[in-house]
């Protein structure tokens, strides 16, 4: 992984996780039809984060390149869920 | 005989740290769509019922459409970069032009889809929505502008993909050097992450 030559991702891996992408999409659509009450959101949620997941390691090369920059996504990642948190904890005990 | 100069003509190359620069960028406009997926979240817990009413209106098929739109550019741009690493000129080219065209297609669609909602009267400011109740008012208002300042990171991917086609075409950018052409994939990934969460939100949680 440190040597000059950057790694090449075939471009079949590209039609399969494009193929998953396609289907988590439907997935969604199907779940969020169903009445789940307040599971609906958080199914939604996670198939967007599974999603999100896939773009990011496979298309955005994450998985491939410089370890530092996974480290930055968790961390950026870690700050948003945090900054989520304190924000409802002030709208649901105010 | 320490230093070994070389006579290129562009040597200020440094592949890690342009990505590395691209990446602190869109941890930037993370954090700018995150503000406003958390201000969406606090008033849809705010105001469930109107959310939820504003919601129905919207159009599942559209959304879902340009969904598979974008997930489909972000696999072709991602396919250029491999194609231009092989050398293969011609696939990157044709996978860089199917994805600006794919892009256009979204914007196509979003223009009807919006055309739809103004020609009903739901506009930001409109009298009609005016009309509506507190909860629907901030929802469209929402809608607008998140799905607006999406639309605008599109128009700006797509000029960002032109400049770099053209590079590829002076051979500017090339097998050797090719991390301009991933920073554009990399906005354009972007651009579709950001998607793969309004989608879900505005049109089928409701």
């Amino acid at each position: 992984m440190e040597n000059e030559k950057h790694h090449i991702v075939p471009i079949k891996t590209y039609v399969y996780i494009l193929i998953g992408l396609i289907a988590l999409t439907f997935i969604s659509i199907g779940v969020t039809h169903i009445e789940l009450g307040e599971f609906t959101t958080a199914g939604a949620l996670i198939l967007a984060s599974l999603k999100s997941w896939l773009v990011l390691s496979y298309f955005m090369h994450l998985k491939f390149d410089n370890v530092i920059l996974r480290i930055f996504v968790a961390l950026i990642v870690l700050v948003f869920a945090a900054v989520v948190a304190i924000t409802f904890m002030d709208y649901m005990y105010r | 005989m320490e230093k070994v100069t070389t006579t290129h003509e562009h040597d200020h190359y440094d592949h890690e740290g342009s990505k590395l620069g691209m990446w602190l960028f869109i941890f930037t406009e993370l954090l700018l769509f995150g503000g406003l997926f958390i201000t969406y979240a606090v008033y849809k817990y705010l105001n469930p019922e109107a959310f939820h009413m504003a919601a129905e209106e919207l159009n599942v098929g559209v959304g879902a459409i340009n969904t598979v739109i974008l997930l489909i550019s972000s696999a072709t741009i991602a396919m250029s970069i491999t194609a231009l690493q092989q050398n293969n000129i011609r696939l990157t080219k044709v996978m860089l032009e199917i994805t600006m065209m794919l892009a256009i297609t979204f914007l196509i669609n979003k223009y009807f889809e919006w055309g739809a909602k103004i020609s009903h009267g739901i506009y930001p400011g409109s009298d009609h929505l005016m009309e509506m109740s507190r909860g629907e008012i901030l929802f469209y208002g929402l809608y607008f502008f998140m799905t607006g300042l999406h639309a605008l990171h599109i128009i700006v991917g797509v000029a960002f993909i032109a400049v770099v086609y053209s590079k590829i075409l002076k051979r500017k950018v090339n097998a050797e050097r090719y991390v301009l052409l991933e920073n554009s994939g990399l906005y354009w990934h972007l651009v579709d992450i950001v998607w793969i969460f309004l989608f879900p939100l505005f049109y089928l949680i409701t």
